[in-house]
């Protein structure tokens, strides 16, 4: 069993870290996992895009033309990406940055205001936290006690920034629920 | 130890420092530069050291020195740095100063691109620089398989008294993926006795230690290049490496792919498993010494009608490949260049060009 997960957005959302996080959780889990960043030229204020595959066998191609699942946090992502997805796959979409949906009725798509949410908890830098833990919530792709180690150990060097990423993926647990 | 989630890059400069490498010459290039960034850090922490060069050129000479001083030393670095590299790595192996060099491959020619791309496959295999010389040269295809050849890397260059080259291309070092390092830091101390010009009462022999690549005599220089000649067909004998997929099954085609392709391939090969085509694929690890013997038996077999290469270059590999196959059957290539790594797809639709 195989699963990819295109994470998509603008330099600066923090795209590649959420990636790495969902990435060592499955890790932990027993997974083998590759995290195959974009890094060219786009990667200076425009797009940015990783993908991770999480598989109970060794992975074959890193490099993945339809991934299962894509966190679109940015509209242009969203029009370059969504077509990709593979049908039954979970489309999240930043609805604080898209106002449009990806039009296709055979994916979970879930719609969540990241940006809002994450003002109203005091920090507008856990917006990707909100994110990655809302899709988490709503694909299954790894365990929320996964995830949540994963995040402590990300900001090991930061602790005092732990409560407020807890309290993140609370809130995006709380927005998949909604929607 | 526990596995942990690493870059190629970073893996690569951890497994040095595992090796008992703990001296580092380098200078930034995309997409690389994390090795630096890593050691800048690390180094200090083992009592190592990491220089930055004012070019790739003097990196190679000091890399050269350090050898040459009887220090066990790497560097790093992509495409056009190597190509700046390649005067200095000649010397070394006229010289036969060991030392382990990585190319993090990006495309060319010129400056080419940042993305991945195996286009350094003839400079690496061929013609690293001036000069009769060979390198001996490893490519990985995950980040675990870079860990592992980096620390056989060193004892390979010291048997030899020869640069070996760690060959991966862009996504070997950018990519993530778990790596299990063995515990500790490696204790074997270097057998430098043969070439280090570190005084005599460092060593164990009386010998009188003299490095140099310069033999103004003809005889002199032939009895060099007679004793690189005897070392490169040694690497041909004994250091010979690859890893079959599939070749149990009754496969039509056979793939020869290596690197990140060669996973890019595996895949493909399931997916056409599964949909009744058997494809083999034979992964050269080694690049020299080139899987030679392998390649010949898996092509020569009565079900394989076509080889087929499959590279991020336009067609390197392909005379390594018909050499091998010494025309029994025919070598196709496919692949490409500009720093999109082929899809499994892709590779799926051209072996069914070939059936």
């Amino acid at each position: 069993m195989q699963n990819e997960v295109q994470f998509a957005g603008f330099g600066g959302q923090g795209i590649m870290l959420i990636g790495k996080i969902l990435a060592h959780a499955a890790m932990e889990e027993g997974y083998e996992v590759s995290w195959v960043p974009s890094y060219g030229p786009e990667m200076r204020g425009g797009t940015a895009y990783c993908t991770v595959v999480i598989s109970d066998q060794p992975i074959g191609s890193p490099v993945i033309k339809n991934p299962r699942h894509l966190v679109a946090m940015n509209r242009p992502s969203l029009e370059k990406f969504s077509p990709a997805v593979q049908a039954g796959g979970t489309l999240f979409i930043n609805g604080s940055l898209i106002p449009v949906g990806s039009g296709r009725d055979d994916v979970d798509e879930l719609n969540v205001p990241v940006v809002e949410i994450a003002k109203e908890l005091g920090n507008v830098k856990t917006a990707n936290i909100i994110a990655l833990a809302a899709f988490v919530a709503r694909s299954g792709i790894v365990s929320m006690d996964a995830l949540k180690a994963s995040v402590k150990e990300e900001f090991s060097q930061k602790p005092k920034l732990i409560p407020l990423n807890m309290k993140a993926i609370e809130a995006g647990i709380e927005a998949a629920k909604k929607r | 130890m526990a596995k942990v989630l690493m870059k190629g890059n970073e893996a690569i400069a951890e497994a040095a420092i595992r090796s008992g490498c703990l001296n580092y010459f380098a200078y930034p290039i995309t997409p690389q530069s994390e090795v630096a960034e890593y050691l800048v850090r690390r180094m200090p922490e083992v009592g190592g050291v990491f220089l930055q060069g004012e070019s790739e050129v003097a990196v190679s000479y000091m890399i050269f020195g350090a050898s040459a001083a009887g220090a066990r030393v790497f560097t790093t670095s992509s495409s056009p740095g190597i190509s700046l590299m390649s005067e200095g790595i000649s010397y070394m192996a006229g010289a036969q100063c060991p030392a382990v060099i990585v190319n993090i491959m990006r495309g060319g020619p010129g400056l080419g691109g940042i993305l991945p791309s195996q286009a350094d496959y003839f400079q690496a295999t061929k013609s690293m620089g001036h000069g009769d010389f060979r390198l001996l040269v490893l490519a990985p295809a995950s980040v675990q398989e870079a860990v592992e050849m980096m620390m056989d890397a060193f004892p390979l260059a010291e048997k030899y008294r020869n640069p070996v080259m760690i060959l991966g291309d862009g996504l070997i070092g950018q990519m993530m993926e778990p790596v299990e390092f063995p515990e500790g830091l490696k204790k074997e101390p270097l057998n430098n006795d043969a070439w280090a010009t570190s005084g005599m009462d460092t060593r164990k022999s009386n010998q009188r230690n003299l490095v140099k690549s310069l033999f103004l005599d003809p005889e002199a220089l032939n009895n060099n290049n007679l004793t690189l000649k005897a070392k490169y067909d040694k690497m041909k004998q004994e250091e010979v490496r690859f890893e079959d997929y599939n070749t149990d099954a009754p496969y039509k085609v056979l793939i020869v792919s290596y690197g990140t392709m060669s996973r890019v391939c595996r895949t493909a090969i399931d997916t056409m498993k599964s949909q009744g085509v058997e494809v083999g694929m034979v992964r050269p690890q080694s690049l020299f010494p080139f899987p030679e013997d392998r390649v010949r038996e898996a092509a020569d077999v009565p079900h394989c009608s076509v080889v087929a290469s499959i590279e991020m270059s336009m067609g390197q590999m392909v005379e390594d490949i018909e050499r091998s196959v010494q025309g029994k059957k025919p070598v196709k290539w496919f692949g490409k260049c500009g720093g999109d790594v082929p899809t499994p797809e892709e590779v799926v639709d051209f072996v069914h060009t070939l059936l």
